[in-house]
C-alpha cells in the first residue's frame, strides 16, 4: 500500500499542507494573542494615567482619605486586580489592598525592575519597559503590571504641606495590575480554533486530494495495470473503457490499439503458424505413408501384371492400382498444397470426374440409405483443371454430405450446369487509388491472401453541436475493404464497429493525402448509406456502400465487360446443416465438426483446390434442412 | 562425369577378382520395400541382393559385386546423398537410382546433381521400377562400350550434349534462346538408353512443367513407359509438331530438331545452378 502512487501523492501533498497550515496557524496565533496583549497594555496604561490625573488634586490638597477612596473604588473593578501608589523609597503609601500599606517594597521587585535595572531611577520609560508580565505564584493567572511615574511638578513642591522638594524628579510611582485570565483565555480559545481549523483543513484536504487521485489517478492506473495483466495472460480482447480524454484516456486508447494491432498479429502468426505446421504434417505424412503405399502399389502392379490370363483377379487388381496411384496423388496435392504449388491442369468434362468420385463413394452412401440424384448438365464445354485434385473435391464433399445425412435415409443431389456470371463476387480488384493516383492496397492486410484496400476512417465530433471544440477525433482508424468485387470480407476494427457511417461528420480519405473518398452526390441504392468511390487505374471507378452489413459494389468497367461463362456445380444434401455461426469457419484448417472421425484438412484443401483453379465456393445451410455447396470453376 | 566414370570402371575392374556379381543392390530402411524391389526385379532375372541402411551396403561392397543400386534418400545414419558421396570416395562403380518417400522436386533435382542416373519417387509401381532398372542397364551397357571405343572405324556410340546446353542428369537438356524462352529436350545418351520408340505421350500448349517432374512418356517397343523429367519449371508455350509426325526426329537430331517444347521458364535462374553445364562434357 506504502508503495502505491496515490498513497506517495496523498503523502507529499498532505505533508506539505500540514507544514504550510502549521506556520500559519502559529503566526496566526501568535500575532493574535500580541495584538491582545497591546489592547491590554493600553488600556492598562490609560487606567494607570486615569488614576493618576484624578488623584493629582487630592494629592495636591494632600487629602488622603480620598486618594484612598479613589484608589479603593477602582482596585474594585472587575479584572483589576491592584492599584498602588509606592513612593521614592518603595513603600507602599496607597493600595486597594489596605493591607499592604506601609510596606516596602524591594528595588528589585516586579513593579521596581523596569526603572532600577541598573541601580539608577530612569526618569522617562516607553509603555512597553514601563509594563511587566509575571506570575504572583506559581499555580496563579498570568497578571500585567504597569507602572506611570508621578514627576514632581511646581505645584508640588509650592503646595501647602511641602511634602516635597523641587529637587526631586520622580516623586513616587503608580503601580496598576490587571489580571490576563480573560485575555489568556481568550488567546488559548484562539488557539484551539487555529488547531482546529487547522486539522480540518489538512483532513478536508488530504480527503479532497485522496478522492482526486482515486478518480483520476488510481483507478485508470489499475484499470491498465488489470489490462496488462489481463493481456500479459493471453487475453487479447480485454479493452479498457476510454472514459477520460486526459492522459491516462489517451494512454487507454493507444493501449486498446496496441491490444487489437497484437490480437490481429496473433491471428495472422497464429494462421501462418498453422500452415507451417500443415506443411510439416504433410511432409511427414507423405514420407510415411509412401513407403507402406510402395509396397501396396509394388505387389498390386506386379500382382497385375502376372495375372493377365485371369480376367477376375485382373479387374480388381486394377482397382487397387488406380486407387493406390490415385492415393499417391493425393499425397502429392498434400505436399503440393503445403507448398501452394500450381495444380496440373489437363482437358476434361467435369461430368467424369464427378463421376469417378461417385464410383469411390458409391459404397458408402449404399451402407448409409443414401440416394444419389445426379442431374448433370449435357454439353457442358471442357475445363481445365487438375482432374485428381477434383476429384477429390468431390469425394470429400460427398463424403461430408453422406456424413452428415448419418444413417438417416437422405438425399443427395449433385447437378452440373453452365452459367453466365456477372463478374460480381468474382473479380479480384488489384489494384485502387485514390483521386491523386495514391496507392491504396494494403499489403500488410490481405484478405483471403490478396491485399486489401486501405481507408482511413474518421468520425470528428468537434463538428456536432456539443462536442469537444478542437477535440481530437472520436473514431480514427483504418478500414480494409474486400478486394474481391462484389464480396464483403471487410477487415473492420473493433474500435470502428460504434461508428455511425449514417452521421454529417464522418470522413473516409486516403491515407497518404486525406483527400476525400465519400462520393456526396450518391447514397447506396440497398441502404442508403453513403458511397465511397475509388479509381481502378484504366479500369474506371469502382463504388461502394459503406455499411458493414451491406455489400453492395458498382464497377461500371467490368460490368460491361458482360456476364461470362462459369460452370455451376451444387452439391446439397438433406443432412443435418451447419449451425449459421459456424458457416464462416469451416473453410478453415482443422475445423472439424467430427470430433475423432476428421481431421479437419478436408475444407480447406477443398478451398484451396478451388481456389487455385480460380473458382469460388460457397456454402448455403439451414440447421435440420441440408447444406448446398455451390461451386463455380470458370469455363473457357 | 564421362571421364569419371571411366575411372570408376578401371578402378571396379581392377579390384573384380573373386567377388560375387550381382545386378542390383536395394538399400532401403523399409523391409516392405526390399521384398518389393526383389520380388519384382527378381522376376525380371535379375539377381538381387539388399540391404537395410547404407551402412551395411558399403560392408556388402568387399565381397560383392553390383552394376545398379537402388537406394532411397530418407535413411537413419548415412542419408541417399551421404551415400553417393560414399561411393564416389571408394571409387566405387556401381550405377545408383534413387527412390523417396519424400519426392521433393528438390530431392530429385539434387540426387541427380549428386550423380546418381535416375530417380523414381515413391510409391512406384513394378513397371516404373523395371523401367528405369532397364534404363539403367542400358546405360551401363553403353559406359562398357565407351571403353572399349576406339576412335578409328567405329560407330559413334551416342552424341553429347552440346556447350551452352545445361542437362538434368542425364536425362532431359534445356537450352536459352534468345527472346527468353527456353527449349527442351531429350538427350541422345537417354534416347539410347530407351531402345526403339515407339510412341510418344507430350503435354500440351499452356501445361507447366515442373523441374524434376516427369514432363513426357516415351514408349518403346516393348510398350515400357519412360518418363522424361523436365530439366526447368515453366509454361508450355509450343509443342514440337514435327515431332509427333515424325518420332525419329529424337533419335536423328535429339538436341535441334527433335526438341521437345518451348516454355517459358518461372525461375530459370534459380533452377539453372540445379543443372550440369554440357561444356563440361567436352573435356
Amino acid at each position: 500500500m506504502f508503495k502505491r502512487i496515490g498513497f506517495k501523492l496523498i503523502l507529499v501533498v498532505g505533508v506539505t499542507a500540514v507544514i504550510i497550515i502549521a506556520i500559519f496557524s502559529f503566526y496566526n496565533v501568535r500575532s493574535h494573542s500580541n495584538a491582545l496583549l497591546a489592547e491590554v497594555e493600553r488600556h492598562a496604561n490609560q487606567l494607570g494615567e486615569t488614576v493618576k490625573h484624578s488623584t493629582r488634586y487630592d494629592m495636591l490638597l494632600n487629602q488622603r482619605d480620598r486618594v484612598h477612596t479613589i484608589i479603593n473604588t477602582i482596585g474594585e473593578q472587575p479584572g483589576i486586580q491592584n492599584v498602588r501608589v509606592l513612593n521614592k523609597v518603595g513603600e507602599i503609601i496607597y493600595s486597594s489592598h489596605e493591607k499592604d500599606i506601609g510596606k516596602m517594597v524591594d528595588k528589585k521587585a516586579e513593579s521596581c525592575y523596569a526603572c532600577h535595572t541598573a541601580n539608577e531611577p530612569l526618569e522617562r520609560l516607553q509603555i512597553k519597559e514601563r509594563t511587566r508580565i509575571f506570575k504572583p505564584y506559581s499555580d496563579s493567572a498570568r497578571v500585567l503590571g504597569i507602572i506611570t511615574p508621578i514627576y514632581n511638578e511646581p505645584s508640588c513642591w509650592e503646595a501647602d504641606c511641602h511634602a516635597h522638594e523641587q529637587s526631586q524628579t520622580v516623586l513616587g510611582v503608580l503601580d496598576v495590575t490587571i489580571s490576563l485570565s480573560d485575555v489568556d483565555e481568550q488567546i488559548r480559545q484562539g488557539e484551539i480554533d487555529t488547531v482546529i481549523f487547522a486539522f480540518s483543513a489538512v483532513a478536508v484536504f488530504s480527503l479532497l486530494l485522496w478522492f482526486v487521485v482515486k478518480k483520476w489517478v488510481d483507478r485508470p492506473v489499475k484499470d491498465l495495470l488489470n489490462a496488462t495483466h489481463e493481456v500479459g495472460t493471453g487475453n487479447l480482447n480485454y479493452s479498457i473503457k476510454e472514459k477520460s480524454d486526459d492522459e491516462f484516456g489517451l494512454l487507454a486508447k493507444s493501449f486498446n490499439n496496441m491490444t487489437q494491432k497484437l490480437s490481429e498479429a496473433r491471428i495472422q502468426l497464429f494462421q501462418s503458424d498453422k500452415m507451417a505446421s500443415l506443411g510439416r504434417l504433410a511432409a511427414g505424412v507423405a514420407h510415411e505413408i509412401n513407403n507402406p503405399l510402395t509396397g501396396v502399389l509394388t505387389y498390386s502392379s506386379f500382382l497385375l501384371k502376372k495375372t493377365q490370363d485371369n480376367p477376375d483377379v485382373n479387374e480388381d487388381l486394377k482397382v487397387i492400382v488406380r486407387e493406390t496411384k490415385r492415393s499417391r496423388e493425393i499425397v502429392k496435392s498434400l505436399l503440393d498444397f503445403a507448398r501452394q504449388s500450381i495444380p496440373k491442369k489437363n482437358q476434361v468434362n467435369i461430368n467424369e470426374v464427378i463421376e469417378k468420385a461417385i464410383t469411390v463413394v458409391e459404397n458408402q452412401l449404399t451402407i448409409n440409405h443414401v440416394q444419389l440424384k445426379k442431374n448433370f448438365g449435357v454439353d457442358l464445354p471442357q475445363v481445365t483443371l487438375d482432374s485428381n485434385q477434383m476429384q477429390q473435391v468431390f469425394i470429400n464433399l460427398l463424403v461430408n454430405a453422406s456424413d452428415a445425412i448419418e444413417k438417416k435415409e437422405g438425399l443427395i443431389n449433385i447437378s452440373t450446369s453452365l452459367i453466365k456470371l456477372s463478374p460480381y463476387g468474382i473479380t479480384h480488384i488489384k489494384k485502387a487509388t485514390c483521386p491523386k493516383r495514391h496507392d491504396l492496397m494494403d499489403n500488410e492486410i490481405k484478405i483471403d491472401g490478396m491485399p486489401s484496400i486501405k481507408l482511413k476512417v474518421s468520425s470528428n465530433p468537434a463538428d456536432v453541436p456539443g462536442g469537444k471544440a478542437g477535440g481530437t477525433a472520436e473514431y480514427t482508424g483504418f478500414i480494409n475493404l474486400d478486394p474481391v468485387y462484389g464480396r464483403n470480407h471487410h477487415v473492420i476494427p473493433s474500435s470502428l464497429e460504434k461508428l455511425d457511417i449514417n452521421s454529417k461528420d464522418l470522413k473516409v480519405v486516403c491515407p497518404v493525402c486525406e483527400i476525400s473518398l465519400i462520393d456526396s452526390a450518391k447514397k447506396c441504392p440497398d441502404c442508403s448509406a453513403p458511397v465511397y468511390s475509388l479509381e481502378v487505374p484504366s479500369q474506371g471507378n469502382i463504388e461502394g456502400c459503406l455499411s458493414k452489413n451491406c455489400d453492395w459494389q458498382k464497377w461500371d468497367a467490368i460490368d460491361a465487360g458482360g456476364q461470362k461463362d462459369y460452370l455451376e456445380i451444387k452439391i446439397s444434401d438433406t443432412g443435418c446443416g451447419i449451425p449459421r455461426e459456424n458457416l464462416s469457419k469451416i473453410f478453415e484448417p482443422f475445423y472439424s465438426t467430427k470430433g475423432q472421425k476428421g481431421t479437419g484438412l478436408g475444407l480447406s484443401v477443398i478451398w484451396g483446390i478451388i481456389d487455385n483453379h480460380n473458382g469460388t465456393i460457397k456454402v448455403d445451410s439451414e440447421l435440420n434442412k441440408g447444406t448446398t455447396f455451390t461451386i463455380h470453376l470458370p469455363a473457357g | 562425369m564421362l571421364s569419371e566414370t571411366k575411372s570408376r570402371l578401371s578402378a571396379d575392374k581392377a579390384g573384380s577378382a573373386g567377388k560375387k556379381d550381382w545386378d542390383i543392390l536395394v538399400v532401403d530402411d523399409e523391409q516392405v520395400v526390399i521384398d518389393a524391389v526383389v520380388k519384382i526385379c527378381s522376376s525380371e532375372n535379375f539377381t538381387v541382393d539388399s540391404a537395410i541402411d547404407a551402412k551395411e551396403a558399403l560392408q556388402k561392397f568387399a565381397k560383392n559385386n553390383y552394376k545398379l543400386i537402388v537406394c532411397d534418400i530418407m535413411m537413419p545414419g548415412i542419408d541417399g546423398f551421404g551415400f553417393l558421396d560414399e561411393l564416389h570416395k571408394r571409387k566405387i562403380s556401381s550405377q545408383v537410382i534413387m527412390t523417396t518417400g519424400y519426392s521433393t522436386v528438390e530431392n530429385a533435382v539434387k540426387s541427380l546433381y549428386a550423380g546418381a542416373i535416375d530417380f523414381i519417387p515413391k510409391p512406384f509401381t513394378s513397371d516404373e521400377l523395371i523401367n528405369s532398372v532397364v534404363r539403367g542397364m542400358k546405360y551401363l551397357e553403353i559406359q562398357n562400350l565407351l571403353r572399349t571405343y576406339n576412335r578409328e572405324g567405329s560407330e559413334i556410340i551416342y552424341v553429347p550434349c552440346p556447350s551452352k546446353y545445361f542437362r538434368l542428369g542425364y536425362s532431359s537438356w534445356v537450352a536459352e534462346e534468345n527472346s527468353g524462352s527456353v527449349l527442351i529436350g531429350a538427350t541422345d545418351l537417354f534416347i539410347k538408353t530407351i531402345e526403339s520408340i515407339s510412341d510418344l505421350e507430350l503435354f500440351k500448349v499452356d501445361d507447366e512443367t515442373i523441374q524434376g517432374n516427369s514432363c513426357a512418356f516415351i514408349k518403346d517397343k516393348d510398350e515400357r513407359m519412360h518418363p522424361l523429367l523436365s530439366p526447368v519449371s515453366g509454361r508450355i508455350i509450343e509443342v514440337n509438331e514435327e515431332l509427333k509426325k515424325n518420332k525419329s526426329l529424337i533419335e536423328k537430331d535429339p538436341y535441334f530438331e527433335g526438341w521437345f517444347y518451348r516454355l517459358i521458364p518461372s525461375d530459370s535462374e534459380y533452377e539453372l545452378k540445379n543443372l550440369i553445364n554440357c561444356s563440361s562434357d567436352r573435356l
